[in-house]
């Protein structure tokens, strides 16, 4: 197999402090004090020469070699370097160290609709922004009817731009963008826009574009999801290195258990205990089918929530609450949405229509079975609230924040994650009826 | 792997002074007319009067200095009728000034989409030059009607077989206000300041060049030192051309050529250098 681009001892630093005054008269001035050996007035303030001389590399030291119809994901938290990567390929910047050999044409898609002048027609966009990314415009001519009906604009295109709706702006430059032909495709989080319609219409044409006619695809997302469906190979970057590249699953729960770590969230947690509470959580955890603790969760199968909590005196209305919660706005629902909460009390009345529930003193462990496929893909908060007499006593919520993922990357790829919270397969029972 | 496998791009952290890609350039001639075509019709678009701001900006240029310096201060206009003496000037000139004002805001004016997308920045420049063109043959077209208005009422004036130097003219001033233009857009990438010391400049260069007097009234061993200025033998050819008046001399052409050639070198050298990384200062 060819080889499409292969980046060599990448480096790319930027100056701190000295990046270029700005004006001709602060320049003057700094050669002046510098010939009468004085301070520089420009210097920042408590900075020494060496530290003005400082240097932040935004990549350090990247050595990749991607083969020809490869989707690559880049991915990595923020300032990790994944722009700039995307920027010298891009050919927008240089790289300070190193190089990038590369066979075929490249074009980036760092942003929708580049170069549109609101004034020009839809029609003259086009062939604007196709000239822009190196298409001639005889190749636009002949590709004109595909990229209009793929944008579905074919009322307005001879009506200016400034016309346009946000929406038909975007899906014009995502049309002409997706028929550029380039041998390498480099694209930035643009699936971010539009509707769900055209995101899965983005997402089908791109994968068209890798499958059928051997492009190569460089694609930087936070959306693991997407990189997930999409990618064939991922590399993570960390700190403007290098740290993971290979099989997509394997990097991407690589990078999520590492980014649950960061964000202190554990899969168990233990609390001290406090002698002053009657009540108390005293454990929380989450485990796979396994009964292994982990916050990665292959929602194909059964997961556990479990809890501890202690009881120094006899209750009979004290109630121990769970509930899952989305974390983060995900998917039309909002962040802090709850999922499902559940109780003894719930439990009791479903199983023996007696919601009395009675406590001795002592230490319980309670364990809660969720089945598998019940939530749909995405990160959730496992918390866990003590209610006695009517109001909260304790509650215990953003320490276990765990992710479910779909492995069957296969299937998903076809069809894309369904919207909504809970991902029961359903049966579909259809008849023609004429 | 392969290591002789051929590459079609190689990007590296700097290019040598000399590596300039015309084959490149070539490819994306179609982006050239394409931005010609934009600022045109977007000019056009945008204002009531539309082309004929092209006309009424020299014909009042053309009327203030006549008054200023033709009527109040009387300098020579070489026995020609001054509206036409200083229509001539004004007309050579503002393509000239044109080429640079637009050109030399090229990284300022698309640092948008010069951070978001790879395409070779002199076609922007280029594009400039063109589109000024337009503009200069509007003023040229209205010139000549002036010119044969006059001729008709007896002025003494003599167009005469150097207008088929008009080409070359045109040529020299593109290349001089494309190279100039390149040179101060690469430094003002570095000295946002030199943005506004432009129009300042560019008005004091018209002063210093012949359009508002005759290189006549420059005594005659000064004469070479004005011919430094490349604009010199440009307008005075012009007018040499199109009026019968000039005391320009082949030294002083030659001194003209070479200090254009050297201008637009020193400023592609530049440009091709600054485009690559500009980014990262502006």
């Amino acid at each position: 197999m060819s080889i499409a681009l292969r980046i060599e001892n990448l480096s790319k630093e930027y100056r701190l402090g000295l990046i270029g005054h700005g004006t001709l008269y602060r320049d003057l001035q700094s050669f002046w004090a510098r010939i009468l050996n004085k301070e520089d007035p420009n210097t920042l303030i408590g900075t020494n020469k060496s530290k003005v001389k400082g240097k932040f590399l935004a990549l350090k030291n990247i050595n990749l070699e991607i083969n020809k119809g490869e989707v690559l994901g880049i991915i990595g938290a923020n300032g990790a370097g994944k722009s700039t990567l995307l920027k010298i390929i891009s050919r927008v910047t240089t790289p300070s160290v190193g190089s990038i050999k590369a066979s075929g044409k490249i074009s980036s898609l760092l942003e929708i609709g580049t170069g549109f002048h609101f004034e020009l027609t839809g029609r003259e966009n086009i062939f604007l922004n196709g000239a822009i990314n190196g298409m001639s415009k005889k190749e636009v001519s002949k590709k004109l009817d595909e990229i209009v009906d793929f944008a579905g604009v074919e009322t307005f295109l001879d009506t200016p731009v400034k016309r346009y709706s946000s929406g038909m702006h975007v899906r014009l430059g995502f049309a002409v963008a997706a028929h550029l032909e380039p041998d390498i495709l480099v694209v930035d989080e643009v699936l971010a826009v539009g509707d769900a319609a055209f995101q899965k219409k983005a997402i089908n044409k791109m994968e068209s574009v890798s499958k059928d006619s051997g492009r190569t695809i460089l694609f930087v997302s936070h959306n693991m999801e997407a990189v997930r469906k999409f990618c064939t190979k991922t590399m993570l970057l960390k700190e403007g290195k290098l740290t993971n590249f290979g099989d997509t699953n394997e990097i991407v729960n690589h990078y999520l258990r590492g980014f649950n770590v960061q964000n202190n969230s554990t899969s168990e947690i233990f609390y001290k205990k406090d002698h002053n509470k009657t009540f108390q959580i005293l454990r929380m955890s989450i485990m796979n089918h396994k009964r292994a603790n982990t916050t990665l969760i292959d929602r194909k199968y059964p997961f556990i929530l479990s809890f501890d909590y202690k009881v120094l005196k006899y209750a009979d209305s004290l109630q121990a609450n769970i509930a899952i919660t989305t974390h983060g706005p995900q998917n039309a629902v909002q962040d802090d949405t709850v999922v499902l909460q559940w109780s003894e009390q719930h439990y009791n009345k479903y199983k023996f229509n007696n919601q009395e529930v009675k406590k001795d003193k002592g230490v319980y462990r309670v364990e809660i079975d969720v089945p598998g496929y019940l939530l749909n893909s995405g990160t959730y908060k496992f918390s866990v609230a003590l209610v006695y007499g009517g109001s909260n006593y304790e509650v215990k919520k953003d320490n276990i924040i765990f992710n479910l993922f779909d492995s069957d990357s296969s299937h998903a790829l076809k069809t894309g994650r369904s919207a909504g919270v809970l991902g029961l397969p359903l049966n579909w029972k259809e008849n023609k009826l004429n | 792997m392969n290591e002789d496998q051929k590459w079609d791009i190689h990007i590296k952290p700097k290019i040598g002074w000399f590596e300039i890609d015309i084959k490149e350039l070539f490819n994306y001639k179609d982006l050239i007319w394409l931005f010609v075509k934009r600022d045109f019709v977007t000019f056009y678009k945008q204002t009531i009067l539309g082309p004929l701001w092209y006309i009424i900006q020299p014909l009042i240029n053309t009327i203030v200095f006549t008054i200023i310096f033709g009527n109040l201060a009387k300098i020579s206009t070489d026995g020609v009728s001054p509206f036409i003496f200083y229509m001539s000037g004004t007309v050579a000139w503002s393509y000239f000034a044109s080429c640079i004002t637009l050109t030399s805001n090229t990284f300022s004016n698309n640092a948008a989409i010069f951070g978001k997308v790879y395409f070779p920045r002199i076609t922007v420049p280029i594009a400039n030059v063109i589109i000024s063109l337009l503009q200069f043959s509007i003023q040229f077209t209205i010139f000549i009607f002036f010119l044969i208005y006059f001729k008709y009422n007896g002025s003494l004036i003599y167009p005469n077989k150097y207008i088929l130097l008009l080409p070359l003219i045109i040529l020299q001033m593109a290349i001089l206000g494309l190279g100039f233009g390149i040179l101060i857009s690469s430094l003002t990438t570095k000295y946002k300041d030199l943005t506004f010391v432009m129009s300042f400049f560019v008005q004091l260069w018209m002063y210093a060049s012949p359009v508002v007097y005759p290189l006549s009234i420059i005594p005659e061993k000064y004469r070479i030192i004005a011919a430094l200025n490349p604009m010199t033998s440009i307008i005075e050819t012009f007018r040499g051309a199109f009026l019968g008046v000039s005391s320009i001399q082949l030294t002083h052409i030659l001194i003209s050529v070479s200090f254009t050639l050297l201008i637009f070198f020193i400023g592609l050298l530049l440009f091709n250098r600054i485009e690559k990384s500009f980014m990262d200062t502006i």
